[in-house]
């Protein structure tokens, strides 16, 4: 079976009059973490349902390896689906073994990869309970074990973080971890930004049906304008107004957050500053992953698109 | 390539239908359904045994001048289709004391002018009075006939011989009233398990959908392959049912003589009743799942089969109260080859008996040709229908090719 990458071809879909896809590509590296994030109702959920063959596209296409997803292809995928579901009334083993045996396993590997996950995720203990008998905590941990009971080659996670402890955020980043560890590409939605920045290789950010930025978060910041923070205890307020194409995006106290437009220069700042007396501090400030999301968002004049190739 | 795929696909259905199996197989209330089932079925001929015996022979005591009558009682009980047992008590005196004990059911006396009365501890048996009845008229139309100067023997005889020729013009089926009763029966039984088997189906799909359970599944096995293995699964437990509730009431019947048909017209009413549980539940169970797959919550389950479960209704309904009167009806004739009310009305006829093969076996057919049908329409109501949760989807837009 195809090792390689996921990708993401072309896909468009409509629901009636509304957009839900618009020539959304991108691609998951073999062996990569990546974070798929957007505002509710940007087409997330939509691009992976269609990955998983739940859902039609109009036009384009997925491909792993290289091959366009057949069913046979896709019983080696793992997913875990927005709408978290499993049989409320079926003992998790049981459950996990037979889902394993839809996945094309033996029942004896069925068996044996359930028990292992179950340990590993500190559920053996509750292998002849109920679903519906779980706590919400630990229904996810079983959900999860239900998108890799079979081992699969490629995880599609939608939102696999809501709802978690601390704690379970740790046991399932570790899992996700691994499985990339092994060369399987892995995509996941999340709101939790600062997770997403912390854990993901890449990122990909979806507005309105296509993907308007993709990236490791150090790309990303490159395509964002430069940003300083200046610490001047002594500078009067509007010491930084006259310098060109220079913004002052925030002041609190002595510091002042500015942010440098094409063809500012960032030794002018620190010269000006210094010429209202002594500096404590003179940074570039990054911006976090959710800065960067809100100004991919909220910009309607350009769409920067910075694809890593 | 091909052969994989196929036993890939035959592969994925089984499991399906597996899990079905071994989820109903652990439910209590389908294990005590079945065992009231096979209760009912089994105590139901006894039942109509025992009652069948306390009004059936009629034990009446002869003492003094009506001892000479023994012949003549259990002769006029024949006449009427009543079987008599006649004994002869020693005394008026004691045999009304065994009537009074409940021994006997009556006891005939006749005064010196013969005259008969018969004793009874509160009523007389209808049948048992016109038996009587019958004597007694004869008796005294010997008499008149003897004061008239001719010989009794030879005016009966005369009139034994006088009877009206009937000319049938088609050939009659006479009914036995236990396979009217044999008919009802299976028709409860099939109407039945239609019910619970096509309901489970019906659940089983929403409770997929409702646990969103489905989209994890959707995601190795194709929709159809989903339905199919369901719609097998819980039929086998269905199919289980009928053979077992089938096979315990018919031998019953047989064991306890209530049944006296023939051992191969038991085995074929049998067969005849398997035979039209798989073909009706294929069909209901079918549309069942399509419909089913049109809501995302329990509650909504009846509302969304309502369409087509009327018709197993009707069926049930107008076999059930048309048939044990008029078990040669035209309309119910009709009926039971038209392939919606065929599986409920059909078995019933069938083991009332006197169904033209023809009938049985286009009856059949049809029904067998319309299940490929009705699992292209269900499944696509299914594909179109079963992602769709919330709000129920309207069945033309689930039709609609996707």
């Amino acid at each position: 079976m195809p090792g390689g990458q996921l990708e993401f071809d072309a896909l468009c879909k409509t629901y009636g009059a509304v957009v839900a896809l618009r020539d959304m590509t991108f691609e998951v590296r073999a062996g990569e973490l990546f974070g798929f994030v957007g505002s509710n109702g940007a087409g997330k959920t939509t691009a992976m349902r269609i990955a998983m063959g739940v859902l039609e596209a109009d036009s384009g296409e997925v491909r792993w390896g290289g091959e366009q997803i057949t069913l046979d292809m896709r019983r080696q995928m793992g997913y875990m689906p927005e709408e978290r579901g499993l049989y409320p009334r079926m003992k998790i083993a049981a459950q996990l073994i037979y889902l394993a045996r839809l996945h094309g396993l033996d029942s004896d590997t069925a068996r044996r990869s359930t028990e292992a996950l179950l340990r590993k995720l500190g559920l053996s203990e509750r292998r002849d309970t109920t679903v519906q008998a779980l706590s919400l905590g630990n229904q996810q941990r079983v959900q999860l074990a239900a998108a890799m009971v079979h081992d699969p080659g490629v995880l599609i996670l939608d939102e696999p973080f809501s709802g978690l402890d601390p704690v379970a955020v740790d046991v399932m980043s570790d899992v996700l971890r691994e499985k990339c560890d092994r060369g399987v590409p892995v995509i996941f939605s999340s709101h939790q930004l600062d997770l997403v920045e912390r854990l993901c290789d890449r990122v990909g950010i979806v507005k309105n049906g296509s993907l308007v930025a993709c990236g490791s978060i150090d790309e990303l910041r490159a395509g964002a304008p430069e940003r300083l923070l200046v610490d001047a205890p002594a500078a009067p307020p509007g010491w930084a107004d006259p310098l060109p194409g220079v913004e002052v995006l925030r002041r609190d106290g002595g510091r002042t957050l500015v942010e440098l437009g094409p063809g500012a220069d960032d030794q002018q700042v620190l010269r000006a500053a210094l010429a209202t007396g002594p500096v404590r501090e003179f940074a570039r400030s990054r911006p976090s992953l959710t800065e960067l999301f809100r100004h991919v968002v909220t910009d309607t004049t350009e769409t920067t698109r910075e694809r890593a190739a | 390539m091909n052969h994989i795929m196929e036993r890939r696909t035959w592969g994925a259905i089984g499991l399906v239908a597996g899990r079905e199996l071994s989820v109903r197989l652990r439910s209590k209330a389908i294990i005590i359904g079945t065992v009231l089932m096979v209760v009912v079925i089994i105590a139901l001929p006894l039942v109509i045994k025992l009652i069948g015996n306390s009004v059936g022979d009629q034990t009446i005591g002869v003492t003094g001048n009506t001892v000479g009558l023994t012949a003549a009682v259990e002769a006029s009980g024949n006449a009427v289709g009543q079987d008599i047992t006649v004994v002869t008590e020693p005394d008026q005196a004691s045999g009304e004391q065994q009537v009074s004990a409940g021994k006997l059911d009556g006891l005939l006396i006749a005064n010196p002018k013969g005259e008969l009365t018969l004793v009874v501890k509160k009523s007389a048996n209808s049948n048992l009075t016109n038996a009587l009845n019958v004597l007694a008229q004869q008796a005294t139309f010997s008499q008149q006939i003897t004061a008239l100067g001719g010989d009794p023997a030879q005016v009966r005889a005369a009139l034994n011989n006088a009877h009206v020729a009937v000319q049938p013009l088609e050939k009659p089926y006479s009914y036995q009233v236990q396979q009217l009763i044999l008919g009802i029966v299976a028709g409860v039984l099939i109407y039945t398990a239609l019910m619970i088997s096509g309901q489970l189906v019906a659940q089983g799909v929403v409770e997929e959908k409702s646990s969103r359970v489905v989209e994890l599944l959707l995601s190795t096995v194709r929709p159809w392959e989903l339905m199919l293995g369901k719609v097998l699964g819980i039929g086998t437990i269905g199919l289980a049912q009928v053979v077992l509730v089938g096979v315990a009431g018919v031998t019953t019947g047989l064991l306890t003589h209530t049944l006296t048909i023939s051992l191969s017209a038991a085995a074929g009413t049998l067969i005849w009743l398997i035979v039209w549980f798989l073909l009706g539940y294929l069909m209901f169970a079918i549309v069942f799942a399509g419909l089913g797959a049109l809501v995302s919550r329990q509650e909504e389950v009846a509302s969304a089969i309502m369409p087509a479960l009327m018709f197993l209704i009707v069926g049930y309904i107008v076999g059930v109260s048309v048939l044990p009167s008029d078990p040669s009806s035209r309309f119910v004739e009709i009926l039971s080859i038209i392939p919606l009310f065929a599986p409920t009305v059909m078995p019933m006829r069938l083991s009332m008996g006197g169904v033209p093969g023809w009938e049985a076996y286009l009856s059949a057919v049809l029904v067998a040709a319309l299940i490929p049908v009705l699992l292209w329409l269900a499944g696509r109501i299914y594909r179109n229908a079963v992602l769709r949760s919330g709000a129920r989807v309207r069945l033309a837009e689930a039709l609609r090719p996707a």
